[in-house]
């Protein structure tokens, strides 16, 4: 993709390196923001995974073991929200922090202060949130998608903190958006045209606008909610004309584009990686962009499928129903160019590649399990079962999150130096299959055998299967340990890696050295698109 | 290949203004939830506005030493309509509450469609808009709305004609004729704080004559809820419009370099715009 000699002119005039607990609060490089972005991440991901496993646990025999259902609706709620907004999220947000600049060849992202601001908004946001389940009537108890009333009539004293921590969040996802898209849109090298932009960049793009987009109306609906629980408004109360569906509508609004935010960056780690391992270029590059465009447009007129059974009119349900499996189309496309990519490929399985193959065929499995769940008559049946939970956890889990770890194994070598174990790298990935898959494919059939989500007791019937998934929660949470420690071990070294670790990668992040230096691209690098560049076939 | 890039140096006043946004986050969800922390609230609100003061001031000194690029300025462009775009679909949200309740959940409230089932709750409902009964008695409606034609015409004149007044002002210092973008921007402000006093106006009236309060059902909810967000925003505005008229008296700005000036109008046309939309769709319609 490009022909760059990294210039060594980036030693000049930049401000004495910090010290200390100093330079992380008061830093302003994309790379050290970046960090701080994996590091919060995988912090919520292990706190909201001991979540799950308090759940899992609790569900690993009927009858009621270890927690109180109180307790296990905290834990539903909060597994939910952490890994949402506290894991998944501010993962890509950091892989886009380290990675955007340097994919286009910028010194830093456009607005570096507000980068900083940005970041450290989310520590506070789920401090104030988790401190909320030691408080006096406990913590958010009304499922992730804190519906009304469950959520103003019903909800615990501590509601207004699980409001304020959303509004924080919301700030720290918005100004983040609209740094990224000032980065990508204006401080790209002078040579590198849209349509040249690595996928990671063009999906990222589309996601900002889509954060931008729904991350207001989640503000607005959780002021709503603050206004009836705290100032008598009946916004989401029949009593006072206002309408609990409402809720719903206002929420899925943001929600369903919320679920493309989580995979569209995971749909350009895949696009970066697919390539580099099949050491051939991207099939059908444009129709990729155009894809995440139209599935990103396509996200805002698709949410009432979460709300087949509120009592919709017909009219809005065929509509729904429709619109929703039209998203399978450019989705299709996606897989499609992926698996175009890797035939007749000379295909080699390091680990990044091993994650992204399995991000594809897992994927897939939660998005055909989306296909059945837009069925009005069919989702009568799955609605509010753990059908459903299989199938958004296949979608998050062994998708978004196999993405992000493959990204991690991807660029380690750039941000440490050192190639990542391999030898344990292959461990955790085959722990982490069939942890995920015993945890979450029987969930399917529970599901459709009727098991309601959210209950910590079951009838026996469900017994089999539930003790599956515990079985195959705790090893896929143990086997994360493995990742903390391959990212320990390649911190502190390992087999150093050239500048260029993999041999089918091409971009210019490939260009500068491992581990890439503070400050990089104090010029515009040289840019040679890929469709000019003879590299590759 | 053009020059080398411009990175700012890194700064306190994030963090500080996250440390304070702390105070006002925890203040405000303590008072509401357990009834303490309205004084650690209100040191909050007042620290975000001096970190706003101070952040600023420093990005101002900046630019003003020259040491910005025209690659920052477009950054800083982009990060302003950008954000102007999702203060869009903040009210947006609140429109769209708005339409549902009037077009959907009223009238299904009422019994009509396929699926009324709602309606067997309070069979003696009747739907309409301006909803002065509420269904049930928990909630008692308005006795009567504000009238579109007396203060709230008063403020679309007042609030349109600010919107021309500055593009006069922004004419002005485009043009380098400073004493005229002062008159202009002055004239501005005068159009902007008096726009939120007759808002003030009304919503006393509203609480004392009419029975209109955050209480008065889901008619009183959405009234205040638009009403109350867009004054917050022509607050914030008209404070923005002010720094720019004391940046204007000290000399700052000039016919090349005055993103500052240019961002505020923005933020002003905007609030303009959502007006338009409040009085039409929360007063006329
Ligand atoms: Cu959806």
């Amino acid at each position: 993709m490009t022909s760059n000699s990294y210039s060594s002119a980036t030693e000049h005039a930049h401000e004495p390196q910090l010290r200390g607990l100093k330079r992380w609060l008061l830093t302003t490089n994309h790379k050290e923001i970046g960090t701080l972005y994996l590091i919060f991440s995988l912090t919520m991901f292990f706190i909201g995974g001991t979540m799950a496993l308090v759940i899992r646990a609790e569900l690993f025999q009927p009858g009621l073991q270890l927690v109180q259902p109180e307790f296990f609706n905290q834990m539903t709620t909060m597994h939910g929200l952490i890994m949402v907004f506290g894991a998944v999220m501010p993962a890509f947000v950091g892989l886009a922090n380290w990675m955007v600049p340097l994919q286009i060849g910028a010194p830093d992202m456009a607005l570096p202060r507000l980068n900083n601001f940005s970041f450290w908004l989310l520590p506070l946001a789920f401090s104030l949130l988790l401190s909320s389940l030691f408080m006096e009537g406990g913590g958010p108890n009304f499922g992730w998608t804190f519906y009304a009333p469950l959520s103003t009539t019903y909800a615990p004293p501590s509601t207004n903190f699980f409001i304020l921590s959303i509004h924080l969040a919301g700030i720290s996802s918005i100004l983040g958006a609209i740094n990224i898209i000032a980065t990508i849109l204006n401080m790209r090298t002078p040579a590198m045209k849209l349509m040249d932009m690595p996928l990671f960049v063009w999906t990222w793009l589309i996601t900002a606008f889509l954060l931008l987009a729904v991350m207001p109306v989640l503000a607005g609906v959780v002021t709503m909610m603050l206004l009836d629980i705290n100032f008598g408004t009946s916004f989401f109360n029949a009593a006072g004309g206002g309408d609990p569906v409402l809720f719903q509508h206002l929420f899925w609004f943001f929600g369903h584009p919320e679920v493309y935010i989580m995979i569209l960056p995971a749909f350009g780690i895949a696009s970066m990686i697919v390539p580099a391992f099949a050491r051939k270029r991207l099939f059908g590059y444009r129709s990729m962009v155009y894809a995440t465009a139209s599935i990103a447009i396509l996200s805002f007129v698709v949410w009432a499928h979460h709300m087949f059974t509120v009592g919709l009119p017909l009219a809005a349900q065929l509509f729904f129903m429709y619109a929703t499996m039209l998203i399978a189309v450019p989705t299709g496309v996606k897989v499609f160019n992926w698996v175009a990519t890797l035939f007749h490929g000379s295909i080699s399985f390091e680990v990044p590649m091993l994650f992204t193959l399995a991000f594809i065929v897992q994927f897939t499995i939660g998005g055909l399990s989306g296909v059945m769940l837009a069925i009005v008559p069919a989702d009568y049946q799955y609605h509010d079962t753990y059908f459903v939970v299989a199938h958004f956890h296949y979608v998050l889990v062994p998708g978004a999150v196999f993405a992000i770890i493959a990204g991690v194994y991807y660029w380690l070598p750039k941000w440490t130096g050192y190639y990542p174990d391999e030898t344990l790298g292959r461990w955790h990935f085959w722990l982490s299959v069939i942890g995920v898959n015993l945890t979450f494919f029987p969930m399917h059939f529970s599901g459709l055998a009727g098991m309601p989500r959210r209950i910590p007791d079951y009838a026996l019937q469900f017994a089999d299967f539930n003790l599956l998934s515990s079985l195959g929660g705790f090893l896929f949470g143990l086997s994360q340990l493995l990742l903390v420690w391959v990212v320990v071990r390649c911190v502190r070294g390992g087999k150093p890696a050239p500048d260029n670790p993999w041999e089918g990668a091409e971009g210019l992040e490939w260009t500068v050295p491992s581990p890439a230096p503070l400050h990089t691209f104090s010029t515009p690098p040289e840019f040679i698109p890929e469709r000019d560049s003879p590299s590759r076939a | 290949m053009s020059g080398s890039y411009y990175v700012p140096a890194s700064s306190k006043w994030p963090i500080l203004m996250v440390v304070v946004l702390a105070f006002l986050a925890i203040g405000a969800a303590s008072s509401l939830s357990f009834g303490h922390g309205f004084g650690l609230f209100i040191a909050g609100l007042v620290g975000v506005f001096v970190m706003m003061f101070v952040w600023f001031r420093d990005v101002i000194h900046e630019s003003r030493s020259g040491l910005y690029d025209a690659q920052m300025d477009r950054s800083f462009r982009m990060g302003m309509a950008w954000f102007i775009f999702s203060e869009i679909m903040f009210f947006a949200a609140f429109f769209g509450a708005l339409f549902y309740i009037r077009v959907f959940a009223l009238p299904w409230l009422d019994g009509e469609g396929a699926k009324g089932i709602s309606a067997l709750l309070w069979p003696d409902f009747s739907a309409s808009w301006p909803l002065l009964k509420t269904p049930s008695d928990a909630f008692s409606g308005p006795v009567d709305v504000v009238d579109p034609w007396h203060l709230p015409l008063l403020n679309t004149l007042l609030l349109v004609g600010s919107s021309i007044t500055l593009t006069i002002a922004h004419h002005g210092v485009k043009k380098d004729q400073r004493n005229k973008a002062k008159l202009w921007l002055f004239l501005t402000l005068i159009l902007g704080f008096s726009f939120l006093i007759v808002q003030g106006i009304e919503y006393v009236e509203a609480y004392t004559r009419l029975g209109l309060t955050l209480q008065a059902g889901v008619y009183g909810g959405t009234f205040f809820l638009l009403t109350g967000f867009h004054g917050a925003h022509v607050t914030l505005g008209a404070c923005v419009l002010t720094v720019m008229f004391v940046r204007l008296l000290r000399g700052h700005f000039s016919p090349r370099s005055h993103f500052g000036f240019e961002a505020a109008s923005w933020y002003w046309h905007f609030v303009d715009v959502v007006w338009l939309g409040l009085f039409i769709f929360v007063y006329v319609v």
